[in-house]
């Protein structure tokens, strides 16, 4: 049963299913063991990162395969549930409509994408998604009138979702519509990353690690390789859409800095590898460590700064505004020490 | 005469100014064992190239079977029955044994976009692969990771490749370029068991001139891209433009 539903492949190291444990457990009952908004908005963007990372990782880690659109594919899900919640007022429809809009998008402009760059070189198709993804951000904000620009959309979702649907209370914890939502969050985050999994362990996948490897040889035993990698980019860029639909229910608010940004782009890269490509669990870690990070570094530099408030420079150097210094800091050493991953080095041993 | 197999008619490729082959026309019959000989550079495996589709023609044609696949990709040969060995090795280094020859079976049942089910977990690819390594005596290295194999292991693997995908025309380059002494019988008789057994159409680059004389049914001869000499193995050896062009100083090392 167990194996099946990570089908077949296991963390393959003890200290990696304690830590991955750790994080399933922490993410399944966060409203209860972090109580608070912020803590409850850091799990959520935990769970919604570890599946745009997953899906990236299918085409990075798998295929072998550059995309600099993947946060265009996440932005055409949340605007998706954005615009149609805006279009047919407040609805469960809407989200379906939404949603289902959204991810079908995002395998269309993937796939077309994919028939022009893919049949040539790999690297020509990440030059068209950057090309693509800057044209889908400038015509997301010059089209204020349905988008709403810069400044975004705000729009309401069923009231069951909301903080104003209210339940009681359990082990002192307000039972709300946010809390439900929570939950819808994050099942349907478990739900497609176990799709994921599935998908990478599958025939399919194996094909997809075939092509990373040697593509020339891929084609030589009779596998069509531009096929296989068109039907990975629409599959990724179809899950991408889903947890940017997830995104938008969440924060009932979609712009272009929250989901179409190149910073957000950039942010899935360093997932991946600090994570470790090729692994899919990388997205767990990947994700949970550098959302944890961007989310609580601040405050923790701040409470460091605080107590070494007596000594030179120190202070200086954990002053709160540094800590993007600290964050590139443990990028570079992650890769350094970690050149695999933080999974790839665990299941090595080494 | 009945159809031959596999046919090339002009088969012409150049690169710049350079004609790499050269209007070469020849049939190969089902069952027949060619060895394709001459001296580097000749053009070996630049035709081999252009049978299997990696290269594509400038001139001339390929015909499979009576049917024109000249302009056809190469996984489309590949699935129309030309099986293709590399010099070079060239498998997928970061993946087992076990996995490479699985991947060659799941391609030929035509399971590659099968999205859903667990790959580890299909029973009868296993077995045929497993039943491959068995063959060319490489169970126990299974699990072993391609790119941690020894190079004769690789060569081995690479026609243990081939094997799994039992085209109807097998196409070896050199396949036992840069193996010791030791190892390259094996793989010629694995190559001399398919004869035998399987019945299949084999085209073979071998430099080895004793075992050309035991395993081939025909030889043919390319000197500067061209077909220099066409025919059973003790008349071409005797002719003396190949006696000259390339066995000369080859035959001393034997």
């Amino acid at each position: 049963m167990l194996t099946r539903l990570l089908s077949g492949d296991r963390p393959r190291s003890l200290v990696l299913t304690v830590i991955l444990l750790a994080i399933l457990g922490a993410l399944a009952f966060a409203p209860f063991l972090f109580p608070g908004v912020r803590s409850l908005e850091t799990a959520a963007r935990i769970c919604i990162f570890i599946v745009l990372v997953a899906s990236y990782d299918l085409l990075l880690g798998y295929t072998g395969i550059v995309s600099f659109a993947h946060t265009m594919f996440f932005g055409l899900g949340a605007y998706g549930v954005a615009l149609a919640s805006d279009a047919m007022g407040r609805g469960w429809g809407a989200l379906a409509v939404g949603t289902v809009a959204g991810a079908l998008a995002a395998a269309v402009l993937a796939a077309v994408i994919g028939m022009f760059s893919l049949r040539v070189r790999a690297i020509f198709f990440a030059m068209i998604t950057l090309a693509v993804a800057s044209a889908v951000a400038v015509l997301v904000s010059q089209l204020s009138a349905i988008t709403g620009g810069e400044d975004g959309l705000n729009y309401s979702i069923p009231r069951e979702l909301t903080p104003a649907f209210r339940l009681g209370e359990v082990m002192g914890v307000r039972i709300n519509g946010k809390l439900l939502n929570y939950y819808l969050v994050f099942t349907c985050c478990l739900v497609l990353f176990l799709v994921l999994l599935r998908v990478v362990n599958s025939p399919f996948g194996r094909v997809l690690q075939a092509i990373r490897e040697n593509e020339f040889r891929a084609e030589a035993i009779g596998y069509r390789v531009v096929y296989y990698r068109i039907i990975a980019t629409c599959l990724s860029a179809s899950v991408a859409a889903l947890a940017g639909s997830l995104f938008a229910i969440w924060l009932r608010y979609v712009g272009p800095d929250t989901t179409l940004s190149f910073t957000i782009m950039l942010d899935i890269l360093l997932m991946v590898v600090i994570g470790g490509m090729g692994t899919i669990y990388g997205a767990v870690i990947g994700a949970a460590i550098f959302v944890l990070a961007q989310n609580y570094l601040q405050t923790l530099m701040g409470s460091a700064a605080e107590a070494t408030a007596g000594l030179p420079l120190v202070p200086d150097l954990l002053n709160p505004d540094r800590w993007l210094l600290w964050l590139g800091v443990l990028f570079i050493l992650s890769v350094y020490f970690f050149p695999t991953g933080i999974v790839g080095r665990l299941r090595t041993g080494r | 005469m009945t159809q031959p197999l596999l046919e090339s008619r002009d088969l012409t490729v150049r690169f710049g100014g350079h004609v790499a082959v050269d209007a070469v026309s020849c049939a190969f019959a089902a069952g027949e064992l060619t060895a394709i000989v001459g001296p580097n550079g000749a053009g070996k495996t630049t035709y081999f190239n252009l049978i299997s589709g990696q290269i594509a023609a400038s001139a001339g044609q390929v015909l499979l079977r009576g049917e024109d696949i000249t302009r056809q990709s190469v996984a489309r040969r590949c699935a129309g029955g030309l099986g293709r060995a590399f010099q070079l090795t060239n498998l997928f280094p970061d993946l087992t044994t076990l996995e490479n020859v699985r991947l060659v079976i799941q391609a030929r049942r035509a399971k590659g976009f099968n999205l859903l089910s667990m790959a580890a977990s299909d029973n009868d690819l296993r077995d045929a692969a497993l039943a491959v390594l068995e063959r060319v005596r490489m169970t126990a290295l299974r699990d072993t990771r391609v790119s941690e194999l020894s190079h004769g292991n690789q060569r081995k693997l690479e026609v243990a490749m081939l094997i799994a995908l039992d085209p109807a025309v097998y196409m070896f380059d050199e396949p036992t370029a840069g193996m010791s002494a030791d190892e390259a019988p094996v793989v010629l008789d694995l190559i001399a068991g398919l004869k035998a057994e399987r019945d299949r159409t084999i085209l073979l680059v071998e430099h080895k001139m004793d075992v050309i004389r035991t395993l081939a049914d025909r030889i043919i001869v390319l000197h500067n891209g061209a077909l220099a000499a066409d025919g059973p193995p003790g008349e071409v050896m005797a002719m003396e433009v190949v006696q000259e062009a390339y066995m000369g100083k080859d035959l001393a090392l034997v």
